[in-house]
Order: structure tokens, then sequence, then C-alpha cells
């Protein structure tokens, strides 16, 4: 064998990008996921650790209301069932009604997120006020962050099913895929924060 | 459902050619490969000046080369340059995204874009951590950041320091993902698992642990970022904080990052010793189960760094155990490659005379690893020049002599020139007598009481720190014949030809070096990657991996 010129390695490129291989792009997202999963992992493992061995500090306030909380839990699993639902009408090639799933999953996405600074702005403390306050803020901030970044890819695959030439179609799933993992992911993140947070 | 990949659109003139690719956003899994390599080296030679600044100041007792503060600055910077911008991205980064896809005959990593942007987010975290010295001073806080010390030093140094290690965090993480994409995904038709060269349990392993650990140092570091600009009170006692939960977020990275640093590189020295000593390597089945019992018991260790922080003795107990199994599998990987050695037709190159550095080395920090995981022992040696003396029995008589041995050995694939083989084992003889040198002394230094990270210390530990101190110039000037080597070699060295080795694996059944498609033609299938010694038509795995010896009881 001899070396190849870099001209021979050009038209090699060429050719060989014309060759496929299987998608791994889901495969990927979900290894991404559970490293995601491992920080909330992470913070859930502080938080119940303060909540162990670090009382709260006399005169300190920490008070959670269950209501909000309670709501928001019920539209981030409607929100899930009806993504769902978006993906099963895409794959049903019928582009009207996944559209429509899918502006009401970020609908939903948007309602939970303005409930969540409802509950922010209407809490007894702030970020600073103490440990517990700190950690709840920083738990539900970063889910929030999760949830706003999904909402955003919700509505970027909402754009891109517009028309069936568009880049989302029942043969190119994979954005649509990807943003539902990705959603139900965050969803099944806020049941276990909801659980530690206000429940226990 | 299959995906065409991006680069068909665009004209091949476009694709940079010659070494101005090495400055580019290369796709090319061989050129990242390099850019980690060399990216990492240049670091190297960063955080080896600033452990020569250490030396330099710890030759006497008192702080006359530098002052404390700055004393404090270097030794965060050696330490967060040394593990962060040399090691992890070199035995990872280089060497995985060089040989994976030629290990799992793939023409390349499974998301080749992924992979420049985690090579690309390596050299601006660098110059952000090293720049932050001159700007605002770097942090004084050590590679730890323990808090309440990283809460009270100067506030910008630390916030730079944990920006860089979050962006090399998400490098590394990018980078795991790929990995195990590629090795489970990406394998040619017909290629099993369990006929994979080692490189790849061990990049499967580190990649595990990399993905489960690394995004928790992640969540911690940005609390402490909290921490310091809003000054909430998560680790801050005197807020009703904790800094005992840092400590443990914190180890539950950074023990395992012991092993992303260090089963990498036990890998590496797996495909080098069978090729250099014409056997196949022993145990191949056992080697591959001690890999992934040191995943798990890896995850499950890290508070025996935490001996001395009021751990509650159950707990004590639990890690001393758990630590103490490590040795099980870690001591499997040693004999087999002992096995692996004996009776070969051993060739003493520099690759192989690094290898068996790193089999000597390793054992001594490991028989002090299993000494320190003792709780007793522990609380007697912790923060000594002790845990140092063992720490750098692991990662530089470890990896970075693993890194060595695989320069020598992968310089003809990559260059297609031989290295000089007497200058290299000239580099060799310099490094391993420089290295022990330097770091043996620290074992008695730490037995006595020297505590680490302090620019002063007793009088009477003078002459054995410059004993030391001159191990390290040893170390220092070793660099020269090395660097020396690969100008010289890279420009006019002998030409390697494509197998010089007459090795089995396949990086080394294409040209040197190797086509932009790795294979002129479709990727070889080779079953039996460690099958030397033995005649073609007889070779078996079994035979080879040492499991009749098993099931016989032999």
């Amino acid at each position: 064998m001899t070396s190849l010129s870099p001209q021979d390695q050009a038209v090699e490129i060429q050719e060989h990008h014309e060759e496929s291989h299987p998608d791994h792009r889901m495969f990927g997202l979900a290894t991404f996921l559970v490293a995601d999963a491992m920080t909330f992992a992470g913070f859930f493992a502080a938080y119940l650790t303060f909540k162990a061995v670090n009382p709260l500090l006399p005169g300190a306030v920490y008070e959670l209301e269950l209501p909000l909380p309670t709501l928001n839990t019920i539209l981030l699993l409607v929100s899930s069932a009806t993504f769902h639902r978006a993906g099963v009408n895409l794959r049903r090639s019928d582009m009207q009604r996944c559209r429509r799933w899918l502006l009401l999953t970020a609908i939903l996405g948007l309602a939970f997120l303005v409930s969540q600074m409802v509950e922010y702005f209407t809490l007894p403390f702030g970020l600073t006020d103490n440990l517990y306050a700190s950690t709840f803020y920083a738990l539900t901030g970063f889910h929030g962050l999760h949830v706003t970044l999904g909402a955003l890819m919700i509505l970027i695959v909402w754009w891109q099913c517009r028309t069936p030439e568009g880049r989302v179609t029942a043969d190119n799933h994979f954005p649509l895929e990807a943003a539902e993992l990705y959603w139900h992911f965050v969803d099944g993140i806020w049941v276990v924060l909801f659980v530690i947070l206000y429940l226990i | 459902m299959t995906l065409t990949l991006p680069q068909q659109s665009k004209p091949p003139s476009l694709q940079p050619t010659g070494w101005l690719r090495y400055l580019s956003f290369s796709v090319d899994h061989k050129v990242i490969g390099l850019q980690y390599l060399v990216c990492g080296f240049a670091f190297y030679l960063i955080g080896g000046a600033l452990a020569g600044a250490i030396r330099t100041e710890l030759t006497s007792p008192v702080a006359d080369f530098m002052p404390r503060d700055v004393y404090n600055q270097v030794l965060t910077l050696h330490g967060t340059i040394m593990i962060f911008l040399w090691i992890v991205p070199v035995v990872n980064g280089a060497f995985g995204n060089y040989l994976i896809p030629f290990y799992v005959g793939a023409r390349d990593m499974a998301f080749p874009r992924l992979n420049a942007v985690a090579f690309w987010l390596i050299p601006p975290a660098g110059l952000l951590l090293i720049t932050s010295y001159f700007i605002t001073g770097a942090a004084q806080s050590g590679w730890t950041a323990y808090p309440p010390l990283s809460l009270t030093t100067p506030a910008s140094g630390q916030i730079i320091w944990i920006l860089s290690v979050l962006l090399l965090g998400g490098s590394s993480i990018f980078g795991g993902i790929n990995f195990i994409a590629t090795i489970l995904k990406m394998r040619r038709p017909g290629l099993k698992l369990m006929q994979l060269p080692m490189y790849c349990w061990a990049m499967l392993g580190t990649s595990i642990l990399v993905v489960l650990s690394t995004p928790v140092l992640a969540g911690t570091l940005i609390l402490l970022s909290f921490d310091i600009v809003a000054h909430t009170g998560f680790f801050n006692p005197g807020m009703g904080g904790n800094v005992v939960v840092y400590q443990h977020l914190f180890w539950f990275y950074s023990h395992p990052a012991v092993y992303i640093m260090v089963l990498p590189a036990f890998g590496l020295v797996s495909e080098i010793l069978p090729i250099h000593c014409r056997k196949p390597l022993f145990g191949y089945t056992t080697m591959v189960y001690s890999i992934m019992a040191i995943v798990v018991l890896g995850l499950v260790v890290w508070a025996h760094h935490m001996f001395t922080s009021g751990t509650p003795p159950w707990m004590r107990l639990f890690f001393t155990i758990a630590t103490a199994f490590i040795a099980v599998p870690t001591g499997i990987k040693f004999f087999n490659w002992i096995a692996t050695l004996w009776g070969g037709k051993i060739s003493l190159n520099s690759a192989i005379l690094f290898s068996c550095g790193f089999i000597v080395n390793f054992v001594l920090g490991g028989i002090t690893g299993v000494a320190l995981a003792q709780v007793p022992f522990d609380v007697h040696v912790h923060d000594t020049y002790f845990v140092v003396a063992h720490f750098h029995y692991i990662v530089y008589g470890g990896s970075v002599f693993v890194i060595f041995a695989s320069v020598y050995h992968w310089f003809p694939k990559v260059t297609g020139r031989m290295l000089d083989e007497n200058l290299g084992r000239f580099h060799f003889l310099l490094t391993f007598i420089g290295f022990n040198l330097c770091f043996a002394p620290q074992h008695w230094l730490g037995l006595n009481g020297m505590p680490r990270r302090v620019a002063e210390y007793d009088p009477q530990f003078a002459f054995v720190n410059q004993i030391s101190s001159v191990g390290a110039l040893l170390m220092a000037i070793s660099t020269l014949p090395f660097l020396w080597n690969v100008f010289a070699s890279a420009r006019s060295g002998e030409i390697a030809g494509d197998n010089p080795w007459r090795a089995l694996t396949p990086e080394w059944l294409t040209t040197s070096p190797p086509p932009v498609e790795n294979w002129a033609g479709e990727p070889p299938l080779v079953t039996h990657p460690y099958g030397y010694g033995i005649p073609a038509d007889q070779i078996d795995l079994k035979d080879a991996s040492g499991s009749d010896l098993w099931s016989n009881g032999r």
C-alpha cells in the first residue's frame, strides 16, 4: 500500500461520505440524558443530606404550599401525553394534527413556567435567605432551565414541520423524537423533584 | 433509518490539507486525536514549568522564591492543568479518537462534529485558566477547591477556575458519549464485543465513568459558584451550609477521575505489551471483567478521601473495604501483564521500557493506595507528602509513562517514520530515575509529617526536599531528548513502512499515515487482535485468553 496524495484523499472524502451508516443520534441523546440525570442526582443527594444533618437555623423561614406545584405536576404530565399524540400523528403523516398537539404541548410547558414564576414571587423566602431556600431555588431553577430549553425545542420542531416538505416529516422525525425524549425526561425529573422537595 | 453524513455537500477543496487541518474544525478522528495530543503536550510543558517552580521553592524551607499566595496559585494551576488539560484529554481524547474507530472497524467516530466541538472546548478553557493568573490572579484553593477555602480566597480567580473546569467537564462528557456510541454501535459487521482490542474495553469503562460522574462535579461547581457570586450558603457553615457535602460531591467525580486517567492507560499498555513481546495478551476475559469491576467499584469508594472529615465509623468501614476490593481487579490486571511478558520474545525498545516502567511505578503507587485506604494509617498521613507521592506514582508513574510508551509505539503509524530508539531509551532512563528520585523521598517526608500545599516547611526536611528537587530537574531535562527526537524523526526519521512492529491490530493493517478513510478498501475483520506466536490456523481466542487455566483450575 502506498500513501495517498491529498487530492486522492479529497476524492475519497467525497466518495465515502456518500455512504451512510445507521443513525445513532437517539442513542447519543439517551446517553447525554443519563449524564444530565446525574447532575440532578447530585443536587438531590445534596438536598437530602442537608435535610438529614443540617437543621434549619433559628428564625429562618422555609415553608412550601402544595396547590401550585400540584397544578404544575399535572401540567407537565398532560404535556407528555400531548407530545406523544403529536408523535403518533407525525408517523401517520397527519401534519395538521401533529402541529396542533405540538403547539398545545408548548403552551402547557409555558404555562408551567408562568406558574413556577408565580410560585417564586409568592414564596416567603428568597434565594439567599437560608440553606433550604437556596437549595429550593437552585433545584427548581435548574429544572426550569430545562423546561425552557424543552419548550424552545418544541417550538422549533413546530416551525420545522409547517410544510410537508419541511425538515421534520414522517420519514425524518429525529428532531421531534429527540425533543419528545427530552421532554419526557424533564417531566420525569419533575416528578422526582416534586416528591423530594414538596412531599418528603 | 439511515443518515447521510453532511460533508458531501462541501466541495473537497474546502477541506484544509497539510498541517493547516490541525488548526481547523476538522471532523477527521485522526486529526482530532492529534489535536488533543499536541494541545495536551503543550499544557504538559506549562504544567511542568509550574511543577519546576514548586520544586524550586521547596529547595529551601522558607518562601524565598515566590510569595505564599503566588505559591498557592502555582500549585492550583499545576494540579488543574495536569489533570484536566493533559492527562484526561490525552489518554482519553488523543489516543481514544485516534485508535477507537480503527479498533471497531469504522471510518470515523459516531458523532464527528460533536467530537470536534469537544476538542475545541479545551484550548479556550486552558487559556482562560492560564490568563487568569496574569489578569486577576489564579485560584488559590488547590485543584480540589474545598470550601470554605475556595470561598475566602479571591473570588475572581476562583470563578474563572470554575468556568474553565466546567468547559473541560463538558468536553469530557461529549467525548464520553461519543466513545460509548462508537464502541457499542459502530462496530464493523461480524466483530463481536469480546473480540475488541483491550483499549476499547478500557475506553468503554472510562466513558461510563465520565458520563456518570462528571455531571455531578459540574453541578457541585455550579453550587459553589452560587456561594461565591450570589452569597448563598450551600457550603458556607456560617450560613448553615455544609462543607462535607461539597467533599462528597466533589470526590464522587474526582475519585472516578483517577480511573478516568488510569483505565485508558491500562488499555494502552495492554495493546503495547503483546506486540513487543510477541505473545497473546494473557487473560483477555479476566481483563475485561476487571475493567468493569473497577468501573463499578470506582463509583463507590469516594469517601476514602474524607476519613478526616468527621466521617462516621460505618462509612469509614464501608469505604475502607470497598477500596481494598479494588486492589483485586487491579491486581488481576497487573499479573496478566506480567504473564503476558513471561517467556515472551521481548524487544527492549522505548515503548516496552516505558510500559515496564509503568508496571513498576503503578504497583508501588497501588500499594501505597491500599495503605491509604486503611483508616488508622490514612488519619496519620492525610494531607501530607505521602499522599502527594502516592498520587504522582499513579498519575505520572502510571498514566504519563504510558503516554510516552504510546507515543513511541504509535509514532510510526501517525507520521510514517520511526523514532530514534537510542534517544528513546535515554529519555526513558532519565525519566525513570528522575521520577523515582523526585517522588520516592516524598513518602518519607509525608510519614514524618510534612504537610502538602505549603510553601514553607520544617528545616529538618530540607535535605530530602533537595533530593526530590534534583529528581524534578532530571524529569525536566528528560523532556529535551524526547522533544528533539519527535521533531527530528518527524522530519528525517527512518521510514517506518505500514507495519513496523508486525502487529495484528487493525490500525496497522493500513498505510502509515492512514488515509482519510482509514483503509483504502473494506475495514479488515480482526477477530484475534493478539494472535501472536501461534500459527495462524490454530488461533483460538479461548486458549489465548487463559480461560482454560480457569476452567482446569491450574
